[in-house]
């Protein structure tokens, strides 16, 4: 009904231009200054200029604007399925979380006998005396395992998810209610310590990763700028999805599905494709944040992480992919403001904001942009 | 009561044995066993002297002398003789306490329980008899048999006789101990198993305990009745709490049931409204406690209608000011509504304190029916399946027998049309909000009655009331009460077999692939459309 009215009031716009370039010149641009940016002139400053110069950057900056392009990175996975798919899911922060366990896991293991128990098994299992490493946790020493994992297992549980979602044609606010109960449910089982990942505590207290310290200066920088890379990559990856005769039939689905099926295509690959897509992406980002942050625990999981991920990409702006990116900043950096300067006060504002973006700015901050210009 | 005197002492010629010096003597320096020995037969002589030497014993004032081989109950110290009851001149020196032990304790306080058995009042008799059921082999079956014949109440007879069973596994005559592991086949005490055991387990020899097989079965038999009856008395245990658990969840999902089924709309805040009905409960609890000592028990009369329009109200600002802005776009109004949970839990938490506060039950929602040793239904739940129970009945009535219900359900099934009839569509939404929402209120003062009162108090149930409302179909009132209730109980037959978070998460797995089969619900609505 609504794309009806727009069509009206805007025929133009939805025609779909042909296929060009991924971006404009401009975009490019845009592309190789943040990517200047991130792999030079962060670096630089936080490891050549002096403390004392204004351009310098603390270590704590430096992992709170790493910490932000993660989420960023998973406000772009969300915009993917939700902006061009129409499947808003509100189980995000469990793809975000398994990349990040799985990621948890080869750091523990790095830990080897430094542990409080300096036994060779992490300090969890020693605890619940456990006397050898479960079957799951086999190779996770191997940080090419962890890279494996941190693709395949949010990918899997993504694609069986959606396999059997998307088959029986469950859409639109089911399939967000489902979501949610998925992540709920993953997150109950996670706190059990006898699952075997740690409990209510998580994966904490990381040495090394690859050998380097994790707490070393240098090592941050290389895990930011990683991040940075893979936030551009994540950028540039979508915006080939979408912009390929898949993202035109995916945005068809998210339009009218009836009218997609009655022409002849089968909408389960298209939606399986991006939704799994997504995921591994979102894994992607958990498994950066962990080492950055040093913590990943089962709450992560809970439902209203994951909400708090759809508002990054309603505040920026769904639908254009660049927009979340800004949208995860400004929530964020509002959160590390608020929650440093007025604790009691960063829910009113979140809770504001929420109703504020829907009902005042329901195309996010990237639509002010967009009406200025046309 | 002259008539029962004389049939006992027809019945019991040796009623009034006379106090035995000896085992006087035996209970005051006698070695363990011969102590419970003398407690028995000084019990035995049911003389309201060897009554009040075992008070005397339990209360510390007995004493006695070696020397002298006499033994003194001393009050006030004055001492007398407990054998005889004269009165004593002066103490020997070397008189001693008797001193107690945890043993001799129990043995004593079953003796007394003895005497207690024979008292007029119904109540002693029935602390008497809870008391003898603790150690029943330490009784003679002699006493018991006297008792039970005089005992007039049917009841306390029936747990008497299980005594009297109970006691008679220890007596050397096998035919009575073979009708006693009968009788108890029927016993309802715990400590019933722990009796029959020894008569079916083996020595460390492998050889049976209990040599004579017959016994042996027939303990058998009456161990598998009571473990049979044991199994129904849990298994309706789990059905009531299920029934609980699912009345609960309903009186949460019931609101829902009303603003996602019938209007289509998501409102992720429908766990604050429980929790602001909780608040109201709680604030007008403690207006009575300050204002109205007197009727403190009668607050919830006032409580239930005050959570219904608190929340209804709220429901109806909510409504006004952000709804009715987002209907047709579902994903968004799950959004702000969102937005409007983390306002409300913040200004709640700001308002009251992230603390939980303190709402008790009325003195007449304490206790409960015990059905069996091992059930006991608590009143404030049975009280909840009950106010639930008449809360679907108000809202179906309000849904099928008024003109607004009619105007719901009009809307809901086509707007375009009901605005073209005349039906003032917008004014209909906002009504059946505000009933929604002060139903999920009236869903709140219930749960303040079973559970802790507190600002995330809605966070833990909007997951689950909207898996009941799934499940049940939306837009079907009947749906939301299978729904709820087969939630329920489903979950709590899981837990006993895998714990509570498993079962919790086997019950959403298995939603989930429920979903898949069935995505309309168990109760479908009919209709044309391609979507739905």
């Amino acid at each position: 009904m609504n794309a009806i009215a727009d069509l009206a009031r805007a025929p133009t716009r939805r025609v779909a231009p042909p296929p060009t370039a991924l971006f404009s010149r401009t975009g490019w641009a845009i592309v190789a200054a943040a990517l200047a940016v991130n792999c030079v002139l962060v670096p630089i400053a936080a490891l050549v200029v002096p403390g004392t110069s204004p351009f310098a950057i603390s270590a704590y900056g430096l992992t709170l604007a790493g910490k932000i392009m993660c989420y960023a990175l998973a406000a772009v996975a969300l915009d993917l399925v939700w902006g061009y798919c129409g499947v808003l899911s509100l189980g995000h922060g469990l793809f975000f979380a398994l990349g990040g366990y799985a990621m948890g896991m080869y750091l523990m293991r790095q830990i080897g006998r430094e542990g409080v128990y300096q036994s060779d098994l992490p300090d969890f299992m020693v605890f619940l005396d456990w006397k050898a490493l479960p079957w799951f946790w086999q190779g996770s020493d191997s940080f090419l395992w962890a890279l494996a994992m941190i693709v395949l297992v949010p990918g899997t549980v993504a694609f069986l998810f959606g396999w059997f979602a998307f088959r029986s044609r469950v859409k639109g606010v089911y399939l967000s209610i489902i979501t949610q109960a998925l992540t709920y449910a993953a997150m109950l089982l996670f706190f059990r310590n006898d699952t075997g990942f740690g409990g209510n505590n998580g994966f904490t207290d990381f040495k090394r990763i690859l050998g380097f310290p994790v707490a070393a200066i240098e090592t941050r920088v290389v895990l930011f700028v990683a991040t940075g890379l893979a936030l551009a990559g994540g950028v540039v990856a979508c915006r080939a999805v979408v912009r390929s005769k898949l993202g035109r039939v995916v945005t068809a689905i998210r339009d009218a599905e009836s009218r997609v099926m009655f022409t002849g295509y089968d909408p389960l690959p298209y939606k399986l494709f991006v939704w799994t897509f997504s995921a591994v992406l979102c894994g992607i980002a958990g498994a950066l944040y962990v080492p950055q942050v040093g913590i990943i625990n089962p709450s992560e999981m809970a439902p209203a992480n994951s909400i708090e991920m759809v508002i990054w990409v309603a505040i920026g702006g769904r639908g254009t992919l660049v927009g979340p990116v800004a949208g995860a900043a400004i929530v964020n950096g509002a959160k590390s403001y608020f929650t440093a300067a007025f604790p009691e006060f960063w829910l009113f504002f979140l809770g504001a904001l929420f109703v504020a973006v829907t009902l005042f700015l329901p195309r996010g901050v990237a639509g002010l942009f967009r009406r200025r210009g046309a | 009561m002259p008539a029962v005197a004389l049939l006992v002492a027809l019945a019991f010629p040796d009623a009034a044995r006379a106090l035995s010096a000896s085992d006087v003597q035996e209970l005051a320096t006698g070695d363990g066993d011969e102590r419970v020995e003398a407690v028995r037969s000084l019990a035995a002589t049911r003389d309201p002297a060897a009554r009040r030497l075992i008070e005397a014993a339990l209360s510390g004032s007995v004493q006695s002398s070696s020397s002298a081989r006499q033994v003194f109950v001393v009050v006030d110290g004055k001492a007398v003789d407990a054998a005889t009851g004269a009165p004593v001149a002066a103490l020997p020196a070397d008189a001693e306490d008797l001193v107690v032990n945890n043993r001799l304790r129990r043995v004593l306080e079953t003796a007394l329980a003895v005497f207690a058995l024979a008292s007029d009042d119904r109540e002693e008799r029935a602390a008497a008899i809870a008391a003898v059921e603790k150690d029943p082999q330490s009784v003679d079956t002699a006493l018991l048999d006297a008792a039970l014949a005089r005992e007039p109440d049917a009841a306390l007879g029936a747990r008497l006789d299980m005594v009297r069973a109970a006691a008679a596994l220890a007596s050397d005559d096998r035919a009575q101990r073979l009708a006693a592991i009968g009788r108890l086949a029927d016993s309802r005490s715990p400590s019933t198993r722990l009796l029959l055991l020894p008569f079916v387990e083996r020595n460390a020899d492998g050889a049976f305990r209990e040599s004579d097989a017959e016994l042996r079965a027939a303990a058998q038999a009456a161990i598998g009745a009571i473990d049979d009856r044991e199994r129904t008395s849990r298994l309706a245990g789990a059905v009531f709490s299920g029934v609980s658990l699912g009345s609960v969840l309903l009186l949460a999902a019931l609101g829902l049931a009303i603003t996602y089924g019938l209007m289509g709309v998501i409102n992720m805040a429908h766990g604050e409204l429980l929790m602001v009905g909780a608040y109201a409960t709680w604030i007008v609890q403690d207006a009575f406690r300050a204002h109205l000592p007197g009727a403190v028990d009668w607050y919830l009369a006032a409580a239930i209608p005050a959570a219904f329009a608190s929340a209804a109200a709220l429901g109806v600002v909510i409504e006004r000011t952000v709804i009715r802005f987002l209907y047709g776009r579902p994903l968004e109004t799950l959004l702000a509504t969102f937005g409007v949970s983390l306002l409300l839990i913040q200004l709640v938490r700001t308002l009251f304190g992230a603390q939980n506060v303190e709402v008790a039950n009325p003195s007449w929602m304490s206790g409960g029916i015990e059905l069996a040793s091992n059930l006991t239904l608590p009143w404030n739940r049975l009280y909840i399946i009950l106010f639930s129970a008449l809360v679907v009945a108000g809202v179906w009535a309000i849904l099928n027998l008024t003109r607004l219900g009619l105007f719901v359900r009009a809307v809901t099934q086509n707007r375009a049309m009901a605005s073209c009839v005349g039906v003032k569509t917008r004014r209909v939404d906002t009504m059946a909000f505000g009933l929604g929402s002060g139903v999920a209120g009236l869903g709140g003062c219930a749960l303040s009655q079973v559970g802790n009162v507190g600002p995330d108090l809605g966070q833990a149930f909007i997951v689950d009331s909207f898996m009941a409302v799934v499940l049940g179909g939306v837009g079907q009132l009947a749906g939301t009460v299978v729904g709820s209730l087969g939630l329920g109980v489903v979950s709590k037959f899981l837990e006993p077999w895998s714990g509570a978070v498993l079962a919790k998460i086997a019950v959403l797995v298995m939603i989930v692939l429920f979903i898949q089969r069935r995505p309309q619900g168990l109760f479908a609505l009919k209709g044309r459309s391609a979507e739905a």
